[in-house]
């Protein structure tokens, strides 16, 4: 049994709710308390029939206003594998909440309105994926029973995303035909599309394989935390603690410590206090290395083939996600994994159309929801993959010094 | 607590080959402690005074657990804190003793009586007057006290729709609370926690955990709970529909149904709010198969304390409940 971390892409009248109330509820994952609760809202709002969506809108403040204000989560299992949905609501701030769900997502269901076919934010939802390189995409193409379950508009659809899907470089896409209101192909494969030859959606989500999307090549060990005990027994004991975020450790291993270049050869390695010959993504573990060098948490422990690149000037592509807008010369802490580091945007180079993909030329200010291109300097040098190659080692953050706040997602070029 | 020998049958982490290249697996246990251990151990690389919320229920018992995978042979670079009550059960309260003296860390205990006290405060009244309000005022003090920067807590999002929402590094403000339309964005697996003199940051290493999770890893590494969590003959008040343990804390009250019953104790708080659930199951396997038959979720079964409203918990973490 394992993990799979997916996201909905797609608005409240997509169906997207419903969509995730019925996976929940045929697989029976909503217990009978939970049914009671939202039976009693459906009643409240009167118009008679359970609403599976309001499964997913937890807080009265989004109820309310028929809202949802941010990303939740939510939980199911079936003998196979466990399943976590980062569910991100539409409207506004969809880009911001979208890449906030993708970030730590593996596949993404993006649902089309059979009756809409693909539309502008069809396309703005698998330009987020490419652009956060999902490893899986699912077509979902939605209330099939209000086209009369047709074939034909199902295939045209097929054929028209097919295009989206090339010029993005999307891989691994799988379509189905689905009525998420009435669980058509939801858990079951459905009678009413005698001529869909695919799996329901249920049996994509439970076989796609999640292992392969693991980097086991190129090995990156951050380094959160020294362990130390320094008690009479332990006198010498040094320990780095940190996740094996890609790639395979093993002991005898000739290692550098990057950002420095020190090295060094791995000596141990301890998984909950237990020695062990080797250690792979995505385990938590200790490293102790044979020399006493100066390692300290923010640096990466990389094999001394295989080094990240170690720069001070970088070419980023940002989701911003502050209300303050991103103006050149702008400060800000860029965080990636534990090291944090100063940065300043040197240059907005241009502005990516999320409906097109077209480059814009690069706007005074960067707003909300804008995905740009920048030139961002640190005060040292960071080692990092490019986003492309090593997700893991590719995603950072950018802090507001002021304010703390979280306010924009980079991807490393 | 640990045993490092026991490779039960879903424990597989499998190297195997296949087209030539070898590759490794960790199976979903074992990937959700590994990225819980990954946020214990940011919580000690950002924060320079935090703390562990224990309440001797299983939730912080794992916690526990898991720190001792994070840190060992290290000590905890933080306190376990425990915001007492007063309306405990004693098994509880005795596995929690046995638990600390074990590991050999340090227990902070704070009790909400002195604060009611010092603080004039009023206590609830009624048949089953509780004090779960109330505890925020002394989990609040106790932050103040120690000047805690980072409040580790076991809080997990299958529980209730508000937890869903909320974020494994999640900001309070200087009176605890939480503003669900403020939260930072969490990105990829990289956890911001900087906040200003006064803020402090409640932090849930096992956020992305089921119930049923909980138990499988509590049998896979065959972690002791308090007896409670298993059936045993307890006398008990029948009260709309739950099942609540008789004690001096509950007020009874003529015609009120009590008898004694087998039960057992799928969540533990405080005895005015916690109910029972009739149970044969003696052992870790009788209850992981109740848990996967049962139709009713954890809080709905047992906790009197999420009935009052829809919104209880969302208006709960906004004062600064945990």
């Amino acid at each position: 049994m394992d993990i799979l971390r997916f996201i909905t892409a797609g608005s409240v009248d997509d169906g997207k709710s419903t969509l995730i109330g019925r996976l929940l509820y045929d697989s029976k994952s909503i217990m009978i308390d939970q049914l009671e609760a939202i039976e009693k809202q459906s009643r409240n709002k009167e118009d008679g029939e359970i609403d599976l969506a309001l499964l997913t809108d937890g807080l009265r403040a989004e109820r309310e206003q028929g809202i949802t204000i941010d990303v939740a989560y939510k939980y199911f299992s079936t003998p196979n594998r466990k399943f976590i949905i980062a569910d991100a609501p539409g409207h506004t701030q969809y880009t911001r909440n979208m890449v906030t769900g993708a970030s730590n997502s593996d596949l993404v269901i993006i649902l089309v309105d059979a009756r809409n076919g693909v539309s502008e934010q069809t396309r703005r939802h698998s330009i987020i994926a490419s652009l956060l390189n999902m490893p899986h995409v699912v077509v979902a193409i939605n209330k099939m029973d209000l086209v009369n379950n047709a074939q034909d508009v199902y295939n045209n659809i097929v054929i028209d995303y097919s295009e989206v899907a090339d010029t993005l470089g999307l891989k691994d896409i799988y379509y189905i035909p689905i009525s998420a209101i009435n669980g058509d192909n939801i858990v079951e494969k459905s009678p009413n599309f005698p001529w869909y030859e695919g799996d329901s959606l249920l049996h994509i989500l439970e076989n796609v394989e999640v292992a392969n999307d693991i980097n086991y090549t190129d090995a990156r060990f951050p380094v959160q935390y020294v362990i130390r005990p320094q008690t009479e027994e332990l006198h010498d004991y040094r320990g780095y603690a940190g996740k094996v975020i890609s790639g395979v450790y093993k002991k005898g291993d000739a290692i550098s410590v990057q950002p420095l270049g020190l090295t060094s050869t791995i000596s141990g390695i301890e998984i909950g206090g237990k020695q062990v010959e080797e250690a792979f993504a995505p385990q938590s573990v200790v490293l102790h290395l044979q020399d006493d060098i100066d390692v300290s948490r923010g640096d990466v422990i990389v094999k001394t083939d295989n080094l990240p690149s170690v720069k001070n000037e970088l070419d980023v592509l940002v989701c911003w996600m502050s209300n303050k807008p991103l103006k050149a010369g702008n400060k800000y802490l860029l965080q990636i994994n534990s090291r944090v580091v100063k940065a300043v945007i040197k240059e907005i180079e241009y502005k990516l159309d999320v409906n097109s993909l077209l480059k814009e030329p690069a706007p005074a200010e960067a707003q909300l929801n804008d995905i740009i291109k920048v030139k961002i300097k640190t005060a040292s040098p960071i080692p990092f993959d490019s986003y492309k190659k090593l997700r893991v080692n590719g995603g950072a953050i950018l802090i507001d010094e002021t304010s703390n706040v979280t306010v924009g997602a980079c991807m490393i070029q | 607590m640990i045993n490092e020998n026991i490779v039960t049958e879903d424990h597989k982490n499998t190297l195997s080959n296949e087209g030539g290249a070898a590759y490794h697996r960790l199976d979903y246990l074992d990937q959700l402690e590994s990225e819980s251990i990954h946020i214990f151990r940011e919580v000690a690389g950002q924060f320079e005074r935090p703390a562990l919320l224990f309440s001797g229920g299983k939730d912080s018992i794992v916690l526990v657990h898991l720190a001792l995978k994070a840190f060992r042979p290290g000590k905890f670079p933080f306190p376990l804190v425990h915001i007492d009550t007063g309306h405990n059960f004693q098994e509880a309260l005795d596995a929690r003793d046995e638990l600390v003296n074990k590991i050999g860390e340090k227990l902070i205990v704070r009790n909400v009586a002195d604060t009611i006290k010092e603080k004039n405060l009023t206590e609830q009244k009624g048949k089953f007057a509780s004090r779960n309000a109330l505890q925020t005022f002394t989990l609040l003090d106790t932050i103040e006290e120690f000047k805690f920067d980072a409040c580790i807590g076991g809080a997990r999002r299958d529980e209730e729709k508000a937890r869903a929402k909320e974020r494994i590094f999640s900001v309070r403000d200087e009176f605890g609370q939480w503003d669900p339309k403020l939260q930072r964005p969490e990105l990829w697996n990289t956890y911001n926690g900087r906040i200003h003199k006064g803020e402090n940051v409640r932090v849930f290493p096992i956020s992305n955990w089921t119930e049923l999770d909980i138990w499988n890893y509590i049998r896979r590494n065959e972690i002791e709970l308090p007896s409670i969590y298993f059936a045993h003959n307890r006398e008990v008040l029948e009260y709309e529909g739950q099942l609540v343990a008789t004690s001096e804390f509950i007020q009874l009250d003529p015609g009120d149904k009590v008898s004694v019953k087998k039960v057992r104790y799928r969540t533990v708080g405080d005895m005015t709010c916690t109910a029972a659930v009739e149970s044969g199951a003696t052992n870790i396997d009788d209850i992981i198969k109740e848990i996967i038959a049962t139709k009713t979720s954890e809080r709905g079964e047992t906790r009197i304390d999420d009935k009052v409203s829809e919104a209880a918990m969302e208006d709960r973490k906004k004062g600064g409940y945990f």
